[in-house]
């Protein structure tokens, strides 16, 4: 087999251009998002085992270096939920010119934090996990 | 007629007549994990607090219990498409790629059917 060039050309695109930034981030969001569902399973089936296995489950997923992890998390899945509904806006054929794409961009990552800045406060009041 | 060359139809590339079904797949269940996901941020926000008897009252109802399970589920397979996706993007060795497909592809349903069973056992506490 002849050595092809393999997708995705990651070195061959200006990084500058954050359109590729946008969904290159995707990808990562979208990682931590199986991350966060690995979790959510291992919270239920703790939940399902009784209550010490919850409260065992409730220390390590309460510690400290947890509540960053699931922030970063529960960033990445709005990110990946808002840059995946930019992606079903494609799929009907709309935003694709550059000029709209660049603007998309812009705004799902704004989208992204006013969502985690608002869910953030509420879990704040909520007082945490 | 076949637009296929003699020698993609000997090597066995090409089509493997799944056509869109992995694209299809990955835009069904995004676009229901949209409410899915909003539904289960806003129930654990509405719940007043996180300790074992509420969490498991929570998943005792029905309808919390059946949106869990497709959540789990639809989720499980997303990330299953997704994480697919990224393998055989990255990960070039044939020998490499095939383990860590099927690795992902076993993992992915593991989880989806722990978080199942958990759901089912608070659900059906009772009831069995």
């Amino acid at each position: 087999m002849p050595e092809r060039p393999l997708s995705p050309h990651l070195t061959i695109y200006r990084m500058s251009r954050y359109t590729l930034l946008s969904s290159f981030a995707n990808r990562l969001a979208g990682l931590a998002a199986s991350a966060g569902l690995l979790v959510l399973a291992y919270w239920l089936t703790a939940a399902a085992r009784g209550p010490d296995a919850y409260a065992r489950a409730r220390d390590l997923l309460g510690s400290p270096i947890a509540r960053v992890l699931y922030a970063l998390v529960l960033v990445a899945f709005l990110y990946h939920a808002v840059a995946g509904i930019r992606h079903l806006i494609w799929d009907t054929g709309r935003g694709l010119e550059r000029a709209q794409s660049q603007r998309s961009a812009w705004a799902i990552a704004v989208v992204t934090v006013i969502l985690a800045s608002v869910l953030g406060w509420a879990f704040f009041l909520r007082g945490g996990i | 007629m076949s637009r296929r060359t003699a020698l993609g139809q000997v090597l066995g590339h090409g089509s493997a007549k799944e056509g869109a079904a992995h694209w299809w797949a990955q835009r069904l269940t995004s676009v229901a994990l949209v409410p899915l996901g909003v539904w289960l941020i806003v129930s654990l926000l509405a719940l007043p607090a996180l300790d074992h008897a509420t969490v498991t009252a929570w998943m005792h109802g029905g309808t919390s219990a059946l949106l869990l399970v497709l959540l789990t589920v639809t989720a499980a397979w997303h990330s299953q498409l997704g994480v697919q996706v990224v393998i055989e993007d990255y990960v070039h060795d044939r020998g490499w790629k095939t383990l860590a497909l099927s690795l992902s592809t076993f993992v992915h349903v593991l989880i989806a059917a722990a978080a199942v069973l958990a759901v089912l056992r608070v659900a059906l506490r009772g009831a069995l």
